[in-house]
């Protein structure tokens, strides 16, 4: 176990950067899980990490020990594969215990920490059987195995569940979580799926286009995220952005979209000043997004003015398919909610958690404090 | 045979009225099947007469067809046989053949196997040119390098008698030098089938290994060749053969008539003995058994799926 920590890491292949001047620092029994779309450069970090990748600049450290000319099988780190990656010619156990076969690990022992991280994974039934025999989910957890038994420095993990149905997805998670906890260990986690990041995370990093965008609590990045990229990739469905300018109105500022205008107070908690007379995006959640019949308490509505273009009920909640002035948005609303499709609808805005940014800076315009539960904004039809 | 095989294979789920229709697709294929036999059957009948003539007297060959000793009563002899592996001194040819051949196809696959290996999975500046170098040296002709690596040989030539297999220790008519030579023809196209082999192999799993702690080596010894299986028997079959019917490389490098295989024996015969068409016959039955029996000892290799289950796409 031992911390791990990324120094201004960048990795190029040609002229194209996959990493730039990654600093990270990894701690002791962390679960942190690297996220961001196709191409961000969080497999690179992985396989920075693990030594399949030499790192163009900057320093990995692994504890005391500088880590960027020790040959990955010196690093003292298991990964599981999002292929799985199991050897077809070697039975589960022999897979399991390849590892411990190579570093001469004497057999009494091999057997037991197999039969122990079988017995983890429920997989014992399985020892003798090929990869071949095996459904997805038992490779995957095979996989598994055959890095818990290493009882390494840290796991990584490279999108382990991408292979796996929907159904199976979600227990897995949970599982891995479970682990996690159990084992105490190290846990470096590489999904393209905010989802998985929010569940399991203890931290996450957002990358984008070999940019670390933001790096906190999954709680952190969905309250607060830092830019435009973040608060768009964090949640589902995404969040809702619309192009607006600013313009200092009185006991406040107003916030001017094409499709409506939101008078705000000070106690919305947003720190405007720089902001006044700027092109600025705001953002909404679909989830702050309320029918006005089903307001939940401490909300901060200012109604606007829409149709509903689709309604998709999911028993739970229900997604609207919204359009103001024909700029759409989706709203997660109450699944009580009468809207019908065609229909004019007035969705509820709760002031207290919109989102501004800087369009040309794609940064969050910083919050003062919480907002108080007041009415601090109206609406007004544009 | 294989697609035939999964077209008559009963399925799981059928739809209604699924089997009929296999019945007519596998009515369809019956001429497909009547052709591929009957070329299979044109293309063997040399080899038939050549197994059949071999079994017959010289007058009988002289005074009709093949074809008549398949009629009763059957007239048979293994007199040619005899001849063959008693009189003709090709007992020992046949023992050269083998001497020969074996450790030089298995150079040739070894060396290539290392070789191939750190083209496809290590880094190493240079590797790409290498690799070109190499590929390109299947288009120079064997001919051209006879001459050249003949006086390399005279020049380097060791003039002690290797006991029990007999000849120089290196040199022209020395088994050492025409195992060097047959192991580095085969070589180009040897590290070029396998290179693209081992290529093919998933890269997560080499990574898998090495991250297991496996060196290179484990992971060549360990992941690699029992994966390949399937490309290593055809190599060998292929090396083997190759190697077996030579005659020009022998030709050329082995002076000693005591140390020449088959095919320099047989091609002997043939001018020594011309009249002798019955032992000819018989002779070069010998000399095609083994390679059926190499090809037919490695066939079980060539299964398909051996890669199933280790990634899934």
């Amino acid at each position: 176990m031992a911390r791990i920590s990324f120094d201004k890491v960048s990795k190029l292949y040609g002229s194209v950067t996959a990493l730039k001047e990654l600093s990270l620092d990894i701690e002791n029994g962390e679960f942190l899980v690297l996220v961001g779309p196709s191409g961000c450069g969080k497999s690179t970090a992985l396989r920075l990490l693990a030594g399949l990748e030499e790192v163009s600049a900057g320093r990995i450290s692994i504890g005391d020990r500088t880590v960027n000319d020790v040959n990955a099988k010196d690093r003292d780190l298991a990964m599981v594969f999002q292929s799985y990656a199991l050897y077809p010619h070697m039975s589960v156990y022999d897979n399991i215990a390849f590892g411990l076969k190579i570093r001469k690990v004497p057999k009494p022992e091999i057997a037991e920490r197999v039969a122990e991280a079988a017995r983890i994974l429920g997989i014992e039934e399985l020892l003798k059987r090929k990869p071949r025999q095996l459904s997805g989910g038992q490779r995957q957890r095979v996989a598994l195995g055959r890095a818990i038994v290493r009882q390494p420095a840290a796991f990584l993990l490279d999108e382990p569940l991408s292979n796996l149905d929907a159904k199976l997805r979600v227990q897995t998670r949970a599982e891995l979580a479970k682990l996690h906890e159990r084992l105490g260990a190290t846990f470096i986690y590489v999904t393209h799926d905010q989802v998985e990041a929010m569940t399991m995370a203890s931290r996450i990093a957002v990358l984008n286009d070999g940019e670390l965008q933001q790096l906190g609590t999954p709680q952190e990045l969905y309250d607060a995220p830092a830019n435009l990229f973040v608060a768009g990739f964090i949640g589902s469905p995404a969040m809702n952005f619309f192009g607006t300018t600013v313009t200092p109105a009185e006991g406040g500022y107003r916030i001017d979209a094409a499709a409506f205008k939101l008078d705000l107070t000070a106690a919305v908690g947003l720190d405007l000043r720089e902001q006044a007379g700027q092109e600025t995006v705001l953002g909404i959640r679909p989830e702050h997004i309320h029918d006005p019949a089903f307001l939940p308490p401490g909300v901060v509505p200012a109604v606007i003015e829409t149709t509903v273009d689709v309604v998709e009920a999911m028993g739970s909640e229900t997604f609207l398919h919204l359009a103001a002035d024909g700029m759409p948005f989706i709203a997660r609303v109450d699944a009580r909610s009468q809207a019908k499709a065609g229909q004019r609808f007035g969705a509820a805005f709760d002031l207290s958690r919109i989102y501004l940014f800087d369009s040309a800076s794609k940064l969050a315009v910083k919050r003062l404090g919480k907002p108080d539960q007041s009415d601090v904004g109206v609406a007004t039809p544009s | 045979m294989a697609v035939a095989d999964d077209i008559d294979r009963p399925t799981m789920g059928e739809a209604p009225g699924g089997g009929s229709r296999r019945r007519r697709l596998h009515f369809a294929r019956i001429p497909l099947h009547v052709a591929v036999i009957g070329l299979a059957l044109l293309w063997s009948i040399p080899t038939i007469a050549l197994v059949v003539s071999s079994f017959r007297t010289p007058e009988e060959i002289a005074g009709s067809g093949w074809w008549n000793a398949i009629k009763t009563p059957f007239d048979w002899t293994l007199a040619n046989y005899d001849a063959v592996l008693s009189q003709r001194g090709l007992a020992r040819a046949f023992l050269n053949s083998i001497i020969i051949t074996a450790p030089a196809s298995t150079i040739t696959i070894l060396v290539a196997a290392f070789a191939a290996y750190a083209f496809a999975w290590m880094r190493f500046p240079g590797r790409n040119l290498l690799l070109l170098v190499l590929v390109g040296l299947l288009v120079v002709p064997l001919q051209m390098t006879l001459i050249p690596v003949l006086r390399l040989y005279v020049a380097l030539s060791v003039d002690v008698e290797v006991p029990l297999l007999g000849g120089k220790l290196f040199g022209t008519s020395s088994y050492p030098g025409i195992w060097l030579a047959h192991g580095a023809y085969g070589l180009p196209f040897a590290v070029y089938l396998l290179r693209n082999f081992f290529g093919g192999l998933p890269r997560d799993l080499i990574e898998a290994a090495l991250l297991d702690g496996a060196t290179d080596m484990q992971v060549f010894f360990r992941i690699v060749l029992p994966l390949s299986m399937p490309a290593l028997a055809a190599l060998a079959i292929f090396d083997f053969l190759w190697t077996w019917n030579d005659l020009l490389v022998a030709l050329v490098f082995l002076g000693d008539p005591n140390l020449a295989p088959m095919t320099l024996r047989i091609a002997n015969l043939v001018s020594s003995f011309g009249a002798s068409y019955q032992v000819l016959t018989a002779a070069a039955f010998v000399s095609m058994a083994v390679p059926l029996v190499v090809f037919f000892a490695l066939q079980r290799y060539f299964v398909q799926g051996i890669l199933a289950g280790s990634v899934k796409g």
